[in-house]
């Protein structure tokens, strides 16, 4: 195999791993934290494309869209939270995705309704714009290299947040024994709202950072909600540190299976079967993954707590 | 809440009502209409009611009702919603249909009752060939005729590697085979993608590995977004020219803004026809809904002109399904596409254009015309379809 | 002895639909009512597992795709007996329950969710990928299936044989439910961890029910293929799987009956909204989030409130 390639996808897979960690970290804080499975994490994901698009349209700065994206999804989902999801902490998981669902459907329509089913423009900002050698010969887009700084940057500024704030006590507290803290007389209502402000945030910004690579138009987030699900729950649901593992795991082995299995099934059974089966098999081979650990770990990599 | 619940009751009571008025021409139109593959619908959509207005809001003369239906983009709601129409509503013919599973679904149920179809974009290679039927026409193509003209026009040019890449499922794989059924050049690589995959750098380090002289893609809506975007950004658009079909379009076009510049395609319209009844309807269509048509506009623009002229035709028969399919087979109408008409299979036989995108002296980003590459060019399934 | 009288009033009802429909020439709600009976037939079948067992899963629509392609690929190949698309439709998708559910039933809560969503999305992307059978665009089935004499290409008969599963899949896992088998998978699932000390075989009564359930589903999948005449992956699309689980919910989780309920509110829904508005998602939406912040019990639970004030 051509080592310049299995570099450049070995970058590209850190890149997708990355970006699956902003989804993924959000989702798990959320659900170690107050019980909530959140299926309409991808609508976060959405609404800060949205407003990223938006922004930058009118502001033509794409800072600006940045921080709007930032501000926009952590109101959103303060509000939603305090509005709705926060009567469910301790409702069956039922319930839970009966809500979220119903939100995915009036996210993904809202959208359309405001900003029409096209899909919306958003140009890369022009210091990022060309390709990077990163070895002689090696070319890779210089926007996708900050995509990765981005995340790295994000993970550790959260590793930092959950291990020295006071903030962060609270939410570690909150994961092992909800019951708890509360006990301890912190406003816990308060605390949930940031939490899930928090992982709005975290997912809008993978949104808004996606938005230059990506088409962004309603239903967007769903396909990347799915794979978030399957990143948190290989991970461990629940647990920050296994989401990081599995969000580039699982970055990793998509893009590894695409760039090289179906060449390898070429040798191995020829090329008519290869044609046939090996896109179907990259496109199965995630799930495949997340099959295999459930059945040696049924609580993910880095179990957080049972239940 | 009440009220909701009164207007609710008011709707299935409104929906309930039997059909009254008999010599009126009751038309179908079924298309994907809400959740997020929404905008083709709407675009087919006004296309045809701009037709209708030209034709003074009275197909043929007849006075004419369109029942909007949305297929959800679930063949199963398709068929549903396609007896509806047929069973209660009792409509004369139905037209629109973005998807190519939702046409082959409604196909069955429609040809049955011999209710006429006149597809305003779908145009599935099975209903063009083994099971072609009378009661079908394409007012818009068959899938794989955009392809093929994109493939013919590189082998005349002379390119001799390519690599090909399409998302993993059906259209996907008839577009490349129709491609490769005029390209005879090599290709380097031949990739199936996800579908609905959002990102491709894995398939671009792939092609920049490979250092193809063109690299052909077919990538419908949001993913031919996706892949235009991040193909300009990886920096290969110069160095390795990028052909495509109803990948980059005036749906798609608002997205991809600049990435899509020195892109190519192949289309059997472009709005900048000389034609008098295209220059009427980028007008007329400009004036009415404030933007530039897209080539789907233009096909439900065509499908309203092909069923105007058959119910003209037909005369007072028109609500006969076998005498209006008779009549569409031989109607002679004024295509936005300058020549226009149907092989055996009741698919078009037309001319494919070259398009390049490009960015105009006022920074706009537009799709040009740069001539015909395929004239006269009938379609590769009609020789399987029986009828004559 | 009043509720019995109300099923069988209802169930006459429900057999004479076609025959009115019929009558006043509207055979349009034939075909309507049909796909109420198959996706009622799944949503019971997912209540099985889900209100009964305590296992939510968002991969049914796997096996109504097993049982649509189970339909569909005999069909290709000449074989037009209903009996035969069912018994492998059974089959098949009792397998795949066994094959995915020795898996996934090491996990619970909402692990559990994903591993079966994850299942159903595997085999989603094997049937885009099915060259043979149509892939995407899918797969038109001229021929209709026939059962002995009766021929299901007819909007009543097919009917009428929907009911019957419907019923029959009614009755079975009632029956189950109140047997022994039925007490165990209830006892595991309000709390596991006593009923395991008891001495319960918890994992094997939850796998049969999640077999049994799949086998159920798929023939919901096969009378689908049936009333449609055309089998596409996206009947096994994951919002597939969730519409399912809105049924149940809809009609109350854990009372069987009410997937049949469920089922008829959601698609009737679709039916009303969508002829009031371009945006009926926007308040199917609203809708669902209302019920799952108000009423716990679906529209079974909104009956009995209803009941109890009256």
């Amino acid at each position: 195999m051509d080592p310049v390639l299995v570099l450049t996808q070995a970058l590209n897979g850190l890149q997708l791993g990355v970006m699956l960690f902003l989804m993924a970290a959000g989702l798990t804080l959320v659900f170690g934290i107050m019980g909530l499975i959140n299926l309409a994490h991808g609508a976060l994901y959405m609404a800060g494309a949205y407003a990223m698009a938006a922004t930058v349209a009118a502001t033509d700065s794409f800072l600006a869209g940045i921080a709007a994206a930032l501000l926009a999804a952590a109101a959103v989902g303060a509000v939603v939270e305090m509005a709705a999801l926060r009567r469910l902490y301790d409702r069956d998981h039922l319930d839970q995705v009966l809500a979220t669902f119903g939100l995915i459907l009036c996210f993904n329509e809202l959208v359309r309704l405001i900003w029409g089913p096209a899909a919306l423009f958003v140009t890369v900002p022009p210091a990022l714009s060309g390709t990077v050698e990163i070895f002689a010969g090696v070319p890779y887009p210089a926007y996708r290299l900050a995509v990765i700084a981005v995340g790295i940057a994000v993970a550790g500024g959260l590793y930092l947040l959950i291990a020295r704030t006071r903030l962060g006590m609270l939410i570690r507290a909150g994961a092992s024994n909800r019951t708890m803290v509360a006990a301890l007389g912190v406003d816990i209502r308060l605390l949930y709202t940031a939490v899930f402000a928090l992982g709005a945030a975290l997912a809008a910004l993978a949104g808004a950072i996606a938005a230059p690579l990506l088409s962004v138009e309603p239903g967007m987030g769903e396909p990347v909600l799915i794979l978030t699900l399957v990143v948190i729950v290989v991970g461990g649901i629940g647990s920050i540190r296994g989401a990081f593992v599995a969000a580039l795991l699982i970055g990793f082995i998509d893009t590894m299976g695409r760039a090289f299995l179906p060449a390898m099934l070429r040798e191995v059974t020829g090329p008519a079967t290869a044609a046939a089966v090996g896109p179907a098999l990259a496109s199965m081979l995630i799930y495949l993954t997340m099959a295999v650990v459930l059945a040696v770990r049924p609580q993910g990599l880095f179990a957080a707590r049972t239940g | 809440m009440r009220k909701l619940v009164a207007t609710a009751v008011a709707g299935v009571l409104a929906a309930a009502m039997p059909a009254t008025a008999q010599d009126a021409l009751k038309v179908g139109f079924v298309a994907t209409f809400s959740g997020p593959n929404a905008a083709l619908g709407e675009h087919l959509y006004q296309g045809f009611m701009l037709g209708l207005d030209h034709a003074g809001g009275k197909f043929g003369g007849m006075a004419t009702e369109v029942l909007k239906e949305d297929d959800q983009l679930k063949p199963d709601v398709g068929v549903q919603v396609v007896r509806k129409l047929i069973e209660r509503d009792k409509v004369d013919v139905v037209s629109g249909v973005v998807f190519s599973n939702v046409m082959m679904a409604i196909h069955k149920p429609l040809t049955e009752a011999k209710t006429p179809m006149i597809s305003a974009n779908a145009g599935p290679s099975p209903i063009a060939g083994k099971l072609c039927s009378p009661y079908f026409f394409a007012a818009s193509w068959q899938n794989d005729q955009s392809h093929e003209a994109v493939g013919r026009h590189l082998q005349t040019k002379g390119v001799g590697r390519v690599f090909l890449m399409a998302p993993n499922y059906q259209a996907g794989r008839d577009g490349l085979a129709g491609f490769k059924r005029y390209f005879k050049g090599e290709v380097l690589g031949e990739v199936y993608t996800t579908v609905n995959q959002p990102d491709y750098s894995a398939e671009l380090a792939q092609i920049r590995a490979a250092k193809p002289e063109a690299v052909y893609v077919f990538y419908p809506g949001g993913m031919g977004v996706n892949f235009v975007k991040q193909y300009a950004q990886a920096g290969l658009t110069k160095e390795f020219p990028l052909y495509s079909a109803f990948t980059v379009d005036a749906t798609t076009l608002p997205a991809q803004g600049e990435a899509a510049v020195g892109t190519f395609t192949a289309a059997f319209w472009s709005d900048d026809l000389a034609n008098a009844a295209s220059k009427r309807f980028v007008a007329d269509y400009r004036k009415k809904y404030g933007s530039a048509p897209s080539t789907y506009a233009a096909q439900g623009y065509d499908a309203a002109r092909l069923l105007d002229a058959g119910v003209k035709a037909a005369g007072a028969k028109a609500t006969d399904g076998t005498a209006l399919a008779a009549a569409l087979k031989q109607a002679k109408f004024e295509s936005v596409r300058g020549p226009f008409r149907f092989n055996t299979n009741n698919f078009p036989i037309h001319d494919f254009y070259l398009i390049e995108t490009v960015k105009g002296d006022d920074g706009q980003v537009r799709q040009v015309n740069r001539g015909v590459v395929f004239k006269d060019h009938a379609d590769a399934y009609a020789s399987q379809c029986p009828m004559k | 002895m009043a509720r019995v009288a109300v099923w069988a009033g209802l169930l006459a009802a429900a057999i004479l639909l076609p025959i009115a429909a019929d009558a006043v020439g509207e055979t349009y709600y034939v075909g309507l009512a049909t796909r109420i009976l198959v996706f009622a037939l799944a949503a019971v079948a997912l209540d099985l597992v889900l209100g009964h067992g305590g296992m939510v899963s968002l991969g049914h629509a796997a096996f109504l795709g097993i049982g649509a392609y189970s339909v569909g690929i005999w069909t290709t190949h000449g074989v037009t007996s209903a009996g035969v698309h069912w018994a492998t439709a059974i089959a098949a998708g009792g397998a795949f329950a066994l094959a995915t559910g020795l898996l996934a039933l090491r996990t619970a809560g909402v692990a559990f969710i994903m591993i079966t969503l994850a299942f159903g999305q595997m085999l989603y992307f094997l049937a885009v990928s099915l060259k043979g059978y149509g892939g995407d665009d899918g797969l038109t089935l001229w021929e209709a299936a026939r059962l002995g004499p009766l021929d299901l290409g007819h909007d009543a008969t097919l009917y009428w044989v929907s009911l019957a599963w419907l019923v029959a899949a009614l009755l079975l896992c009632r029956r189950l439910v109140a047997s022994p088998f039925g007490l165990v998978l209830q006892a595991s699932r309000s709390n596991e961890r006593r009923a395991r000390a008891l001495g319960l075989e918890v994992g094997r009564h939850r796998l049969a029910a999640y077999v049994l359930s799949g086998a159920l589903t798929s023939i919901a999948g096969a009378l689908l293929v049936h009333a449609t005449d055309f089998v596409s992956p996206a009947y096994m699309g994951w919002q597939r799987s969730g519409e399912l689980v809105v049924m149940v919910i809809l009609g109350g989780v854990g009372t069987l009956a009410g997937g049949v309920f469920g089922a008829a509110a959601l698609i009737l829904l679709e039916e009303v909204l969508a002829g009031l508005t371009q945006h009926w998602m926007l308040l199917l939406g609203a809708l669902l989030i209302a019920m799952a912040l108000l009423s716990r019990r679906g529209v079974a639970g909104l009956l009995d409130r209803l009941r109890g004030r009256a």
